[in-house]
């Protein structure tokens, strides 16, 4: 089991992914930045009436964490590109979290959306990770677009309701061979180390961190539990059983 | 002459280099990219890309996002 993830072919400094949506206060980045020590740093494209950015990329770039731009908010492939064009035209990175969802009171992707874009996008140099259900069929049909990861929901974005299938995040684990990045539904600490312990390569959370009641406490939390959790994998959890199993010996009892 | 503007009509003349200017203060602003019906103007063509009548023009940029 290799201990640095690699993505594309490029190493990653940690297995866990910061979104920045939801920060009450920018300000506040940086200490976040330093506690989750994140390999990917996710922002949104949006229009913009003015100068660029209001801080944001002169914060995530002094502290030099790789961006990861996504497609968020799109609900077609068309559009979906289009950002993703835009995003690699403005960060200067062709690498996508590829985002279409099917509409906006659920969040939840639109697989067919999703493959069509995936392809356009893959076909046009991206380097594309793509936002999915927990679906082993889906995620093989994207590894088969070309994209260099999958980032299968544990629950809808936001919701913080961790991982409601462990069983499927399992199947997608072993559906496919680019790595499996648990994105949507990370509520706290467990959810992020239950992820890891299931097989996923890293794990992305925002909403958990950036609306935690203390961002920072939560973000140091999540990179222990994500390296608490990829620890748990390599040392192999005991079967489950339904019967105790002592493990002191039986005999030599005082009677 | 009338362009749109992200969804919102706006009249200029000139280059996307000139729009830019008109918004931002800036006519290379950093960390922006920029849509010309549906088609990315990169950076270096801004100062010689013309705009015209009736084209639909988004201008972005990166905010915070999950």
């Amino acid at each position: 089991m290799s201990s640095v993830l690699k993505i594309a072919g490029r190493e990653l400094s940690s297995r866990l992914f910061l979104g920045t949506g939801g920060l009450p206060n920018l300000a506040l980045l940086p200490d976040v930045i330093d506690a989750a020590e994140p390999g990917l740093v996710t922002v949104s494209m949006r229009r913009t009436s003015s100068t660029a950015a209001g801080g944001l990329l002169e914060t995530l770039r002094a502290a030099k964490v790789p961006i990861l731009p996504n497609t968020a908010g799109c609900l077609s492939a068309r559009e979906a590109v289009l950002t993703a064009e835009l995003a690699r035209e403005a960060l200067e990175t062709d690498w996508v979290k590829l985002e279409v969802i099917g509409d906006e009171t659920s969040l939840m992707p639109d697989a067919v959306e999703l493959v069509e874009a995936a392809e356009l996008l893959v076909r046009k140099g991206f380097t594309v990770l793509p936002y999915a259900t927990d679906d082993p069929v889906l995620a093989r049909r994207l590894e088969d677009a070309g994209c260099a990861a999958v980032m299968p929901l544990g629950s809808p974005i936001g919701s913080g309701l961790g991982l409601l299938n462990p069983y499927a995040i399992e199947a997608v684990v072993a559906a496919v061979s680019v790595p499996v990045v648990l994105d949507a539904g990370v509520g706290t600490a467990s959810d992020a180390a239950l992820a890891m312990e299931l097989g996923c390569s890293a794990v992305l959370a925002a909403t958990a961190v950036t609306r935690a009641d203390d961002p920072v406490g939560m973000a140091r939390a999540l990179r222990l539990a994500v390296e608490a959790g990829r620890t748990a994998r390599g040392a192999g959890r005991i079967p489950r059983q339904a019967v105790a199993r002592a493990s002191s010996p039986m005999e030599g009892r005082i009677a | 002459m009338r362009i749109t503007v992200n969804s919102e009509p706006v009249e200029v003349s000139g280059t996307v280099a000139d729009l830019l200017e008109a918004r931002t203060g800036d006519r290379r602003p950093s960390g922006i990219a920029v849509a010309v019906d549906e088609e990315i103007v990169p950076r270096d063509e801004w100062a010689r890309w013309p705009l015209q009548d009736g084209q639909v023009i988004e201008i972005v940029t990166a905010v915070q996002g999950g």
